[in-house]
């Protein structure tokens, strides 16, 4: 008899779910930002994990895609040394508390689509002697660390953030492991790390470092306090470890690169979820010094956003409309700029980004890496596919991009897949 | 001659059946005084209260409503149907209420959180009311 009075009222529930706005184009300068929607309960779609079994990622003709290395612990960001070899971060952070129901149903469902395999916690080294694109030398370059993430390499040293301190280790040329533990350059903000990722970049002439440090919620539902150092990047100085605020209102950036053209730091960032399907764009923009980008006041330069309370119309007045949108819950966790000829064949200027892909919306977004041309040192066109196929027909996820690298040394783009585990290389057929 | 006379015995409610009217009674007005307190203050950790209690209130009301619906296919009597109609609807109010708490932040409670609060607390109360005072009826012919 209850089941037949809650029926109906799931059915309400459904269709109030279900985003019915026709499709707005929210990529580049200036993404269409339709009105809020905060439904009775967020429009939902976790793509099933199923791997890529016999499959490769698709990518454009001219260029071929190889597993560099699979079976890894939640591969995430990626650095090439100066010999070629390939470090890629493995591990999953955060370390908050369930405060409300919602917290145990939201971290379920969220979980359903990710990977099983727990994070390694460590660096894994991948070396290519033989040039066919697949590592034949593997090791565990650095272990014990805490969920890593963030990579640099700056004049003989390597950095690691941590989820809650930036480390320098001690590298010689050709080093397969490193045992000694890395010298503590800066704790950097853990309290409850809701967005612990810590993405780096170091500054183009290498004195700076950059770290992106996501907020502690969705939207200040943790309460402002946890929100004290959260939502920004930090500059730091890299000899002496101190840092000043670089810039804030970012609610995530996940991954931070300096443009060659210009040496001006940019950053992809992820915005708030439960407005809307399509609200708010991801997005990828130069950080101007001293910035403010909105969170959680606002979102896209002066859109007040009414679950922040009290509302500070002051900080809303100055609010920066990030430069490029990328759709809206497409969740891009990696960013990558090409130099000197790129990729060849129209892939000379511009950036990669990789999309993990959406939970927030009923058409499933993102699950892919894009290619954004640039011109003069700003984007110049509409995003390109680039590696697809993450979904297949079914759509089930074979795999989720993480970060995305240009390895200049070889000129090809090497993407972290976190679902199967795996390290992709796509390169120019023509050059093999 | 024969003469029926129907009587109403009163029989207290089943002990189990008083103790599980208590958390809706005691949870859905512990999430409105949470509710009040938050729209006050703006401190999260209202809105937090009120989410669990209204989630308890639901998980020890969900029995009842069965129950309550279970009498009614004993005895469909005016009052029995008043009383269950009342529980179902506190249940379904609280079920959309916790559905609203669940948002993020400000918009965690707002004017429907209050509302929906306020008509959960106050049906629990009449619903609890009708159901002490109907007790365990039968009809017993005599």
């Amino acid at each position: 008899m209850t089941a037949w009075f809650i029926t109906p009222v799931a059915l309400v529930l459904a269709l109030t779910a279900c985003g019915s706005a026709p499709d707005a184009d929210q990529t580049g300068a200036v993404p269409t930002l339709p009105k809020q929607n905060e439904t009775l309960l967020p429009p939902m779609k976790i793509a099933k994990p199923v791997g890529w079994g016999s499959t490769l990622p698709t990518v454009p003709a001219g260029f071929s895609i190889t597993p560099v290395a699979t079976d890894l612990k939640i591969p995430r960001q990626m650095l090439v040394l100066p010999n070629g070899d390939i470090l890629v971060a493995e591990g999953t952070g955060g370390n908050e508390s369930v405060l409300r129901p919602k917290d145990l149903i939201a971290g379920y469902i969220k979980s359903l689509g990710k990977s099983g395999t727990k994070g390694g916690n460590r660096i894994t080294l991948l070396r290519d002697t033989n040039g066919d694109g697949r590592a034949d030398v593997r090791t565990v370059f650095i272990d014990g660390l805490d969920a890593p993430y963030g990579l640099a390499f700056v004049d003989g040293s390597l950095y690691i953030a941590n989820q809650g301190a930036l480390l320098r280790f001690a590298y010689r040329d050709g080093e397969t492991r490193i045992t000694t533990p890395g010298v503590l350059v800066t704790l950097l903000p853990s309290r409850v790390n809701h967005h612990w990722t810590k993405s780096l970049a170091a500054s183009a002439d290498g004195t700076k470092l950059y770290v992106g440090i996501g907020s502690n919620s969705n939207i200040t539902e943790r309460g402002m306090e946890v929100e004290e150092d959260r939502a920004r990047i930090w500059e730091i100085d890299r000899a002496s470890g101190a840092h000043r605020v670089y810039a804030t209102g970012l609610r995530n950036p996940t991954a931070l690169a300096i443009n060659p053209q210009t040496n001006a730091l940019w950053a992809v960032s992820n915005e708030r979820d439960e407005l809307g399907a399509r609200l708010v764009p991801d997005y990828l923009t130069s950080i101007r010094p001293g910035g403010f980008y909105g969170w959680p006041y606002s979102y896209w330069g002066q859109n007040v956003d009414p679950r922040v309370h009290p509302q500070n119309p002051t900080m809303v007045a100055k609010a920066i409309a990030p430069d490029y949108g990328l759709g809206s819950h497409v969740a891009a966790l990696g960013v990558t700029f090409v130099t000197g000829a790129g990729l060849g064949n129209g892939y000379a200027q511009g950036v990669f980004v990789g999309e993990h892909g959406s939970w927030n919306r009923q058409d499933l977004a993102g699950y892919k890496v894009v290619w954004i041309p640039f011109a003069g040192g700003k984007p110049s066109g509409k995003p390109r596919d680039f590696v697809t196929g993450f979904i297949n027909a079914q759509g089930q996820a074979r795999g989720r991009p993480v970060g995305v690298l240009f390895d200049a040394r070889t000129g090809a783009l090497l993407v972290a897949d976190d679902l199967s585990n795996t390290v992709w290389r796509i390169a120019p057929t023509a050059t093999r | 001659m024969t003469e029926t006379q129907s009587r109403l015995y009163l029989r207290p409610l089943h002990p189990l059946y008083g103790i599980l009217l208590a958390f809706p009674i005691a949870l859905f007005s512990t999430g409105l005084a949470s509710d009040i307190a938050y729209l006050k203050t703006a401190e999260m950790q209202w809105s937090n209260f009120a989410s669990w209690a209204i989630a308890g209130a639901l998980v020890f009301s969900a029995p009842i409503v069965a129950w309550a619906a279970l009498g009614l296919v004993w005895h469909r009597r005016p009052r029995a149907m008043l009383y269950f109609g009342l529980i179902a609807v506190m249940w379904i109010a609280g079920l959309i209420n916790a559905f609203q708490h669940s948002h993020d932040a400000w918009s965690s409670v707002g004017t429907l959180g209050l509302l929906l609060s306020i008509l959960t607390t106050v049906l629990a109360l009449v619903a609890s009311w009708i159901a002490f005072s109907l007790g365990r009826s039968r009809e017993i012919v005599r």
